[in-house]
């Protein structure tokens, strides 16, 4: 059987020599972490179940450096690696597959040109092309929003989502489930979903975001944004369809371990690969 | 003794090359029909069939011969693929056609692709691949699985279908899943076929 998976999710800055991970909350407020490939190895012997690193950064000078922290990290890390931040066209693509990358995490380039999720799953296959979207709560006010987004029932009413660009500076009136299915349809073989709402709060996921969207596609979702203990991820596997849970300060600030995590969603009868099967 | 890697285009040659530098075995990475093949041969890839065989056409009779010499091979995932007759997926396109069986879309009312960790059932305890390895979970990325003869079949995994996982007949052996990707239980997967 299938199990959910535990995503630590790596943000680095590559503006120093060798890249650095940063935390941010609500995607501002940056703080230094760690080294990308040491805390990537840390968590693969932990038992984490695959590694996303998004180049918050996103300049094209420094993507080469991201290319080497992939290439580095492949050398020790035999678990699936994403990464994602700038991508734009197949060949950045090509270079980080060449590095080692098994998958591609795209936002803003495929918003802006959605043709590129089509050529990227037909050139590369579906399961390395992963697109993210980064939703914002907005309250449903008037005629015209109910006539043209989707309505989603939350703690504080009835909402859509909009979809952000550029590491969540740019709004696009996009509603983030129609989007969802659009990316489906053009051959993305995953969705990592971020709640820019609870992205850093450690507040919990959002759930209804993620029932909604998970329940929509028929792809894998990726829940992201807000986790800050197990309870939270026992949550999201409970009541939503997604496939896994992606998470950052709860991993880097040690407030838990993979292997406590894991531990407590195997007790409450999640199935996850569980860490004492690692050998 | 060198392991061939045979690089015909599609995918992720590197996971698997980093994979045996960390194992300790030395490999060359095979892109001209005129290189020598020697001891083993590992036939990685990820993509669509129809362009997988386009682009392994020029390998064809060198690896159908090697196949025919006794040579451990191993095909990952799309490479898994190949060894069998033709795919749903590129209608008319035939494959190695070593083995009898297709390649189609699992029958499941689950998400596709199957991506993610599943856990493994070995059917075959004496298939070398699984030497030391009574479960565990490996990694999958995939759309499609291979409709094999039941005497090939060495593990499954269970997917809302039975999904087989991996594939052994005499000096062939395929893996669904990616042992490159699976942590230890997959770097010991392909430790065992190296020390064939």
């Amino acid at each position: 059987m299938l199990q959910k998976r535990i995503i630590p999710c790596l943000d680095c800055d590559l503006g120093v020599s060798n890249g650095r991970v940063v935390k941010g909350i609500e995607f501002k407020d940056l703080e230094p972490i760690g080294s990308p490939q040491k805390l990537a190895e840390k968590y693969y012997e932990n038992g984490a179940d695959e590694i996303v690193f998004l180049d918050i950064t996103a300049s094209i000078k420094r993507r080469s450096t991201m290319s080497e922290i992939v290439e580095e990290t492949s050398k020790n890390v035999f678990i699936p690696l994403t990464v994602g931040g700038g991508i734009n066209s197949i060949k950045n693509a090509r270079n980080l597959f060449n590095s080692g990358a098994d998958k591609v995490t795209i936002n803003t380039s495929a918003i802006k040109s959605p043709d590129l999720i089509d050529n990227l799953s037909s050139r590369f296959g579906s399961q390395a092309c992963v697109v993210a979207i980064d939703a914002k709560r907005r309250l449903l006010d008037s005629k015209d929003d109910i006539e043209n987004f989707t309505a989603v029932k939350t703690g504080e009413g009835y909402v859509w989502y909009e979809c952000s660009i550029y590491g969540g500076n740019k709004f696009t009136d996009k509603d983030a489930i129609k989007w969802a299915k659009e990316i489906e349809k053009r051959g993305g073989g995953e969705i990592l979903l971020t709640s820019m709402d609870r992205d850093g709060t450690t507040h919990g996921f959002d759930i209804p975001l993620i029932k909604k969207v998970s329940k929509e596609v028929n792809i894998p979702v990726i829940a992201s944004g807000g986790c800050g203990n197990p309870q939270h991820i026992y949550e999201v596997f409970n009541k939503t369809e997604a496939s896994a849970a992606l998470a950052s300060s709860i991993f880097h600030y040690e407030s838990y371990t993979i292997k406590e995590i894991k531990e407590y969603l195997i007790n409450k009868g999640i199935s996850v690969r569980s860490p004492k099967d690692k050998k | 003794m060198k392991v061939c890697i045979i690089d015909y285009g599609m995918g992720n040659i590197k996971s698997v090359s980093n994979a045996l530098d960390f194992l300790g075995f030395e490999y060359k990475i095979i892109n001209h029909p005129g290189d020598n093949i020697e001891e083993k041969i590992i036939i990685p890839g990820v993509g669509a069939f129809g362009d997988a065989m386009k682009n392994f056409e020029p390998f064809l009779s060198k690896i159908r011969e090697a196949i025919d010499s006794g040579i451990p091979i191993l095909g990952i995932c799309l490479g898994m693929q190949l060894f069998f007759e033709n795919s749903e997926e590129s209608g008319e396109i035939n494959g190695i056609s070593a083995l009898k069986g297709c390649v189609t879309r699992p029958k499941t009312n689950l998400i596709l692709p199957h991506m993610g960790w599943n856990s493994l059932k070995i059917h075959k305890p004496d298939c070398p691949l699984f030497e030391g390895i009574d479960n565990g979970y490996v990694y999958y990325a995939h759309s499609y699985h291979v409709d094999a003869e039941r005497e090939v079949v060495a593990a499954t995994s269970n997917y809302g279908s039975k999904i087989i996982a991996s594939i052994w007949e005499d000096n062939i052996y395929g893996t669904q899943f990616h042992p490159e990707k699976s942590g230890e239980v997959g770097l010991k997967i392909l430790k065992n076929f190296l020390e064939l």
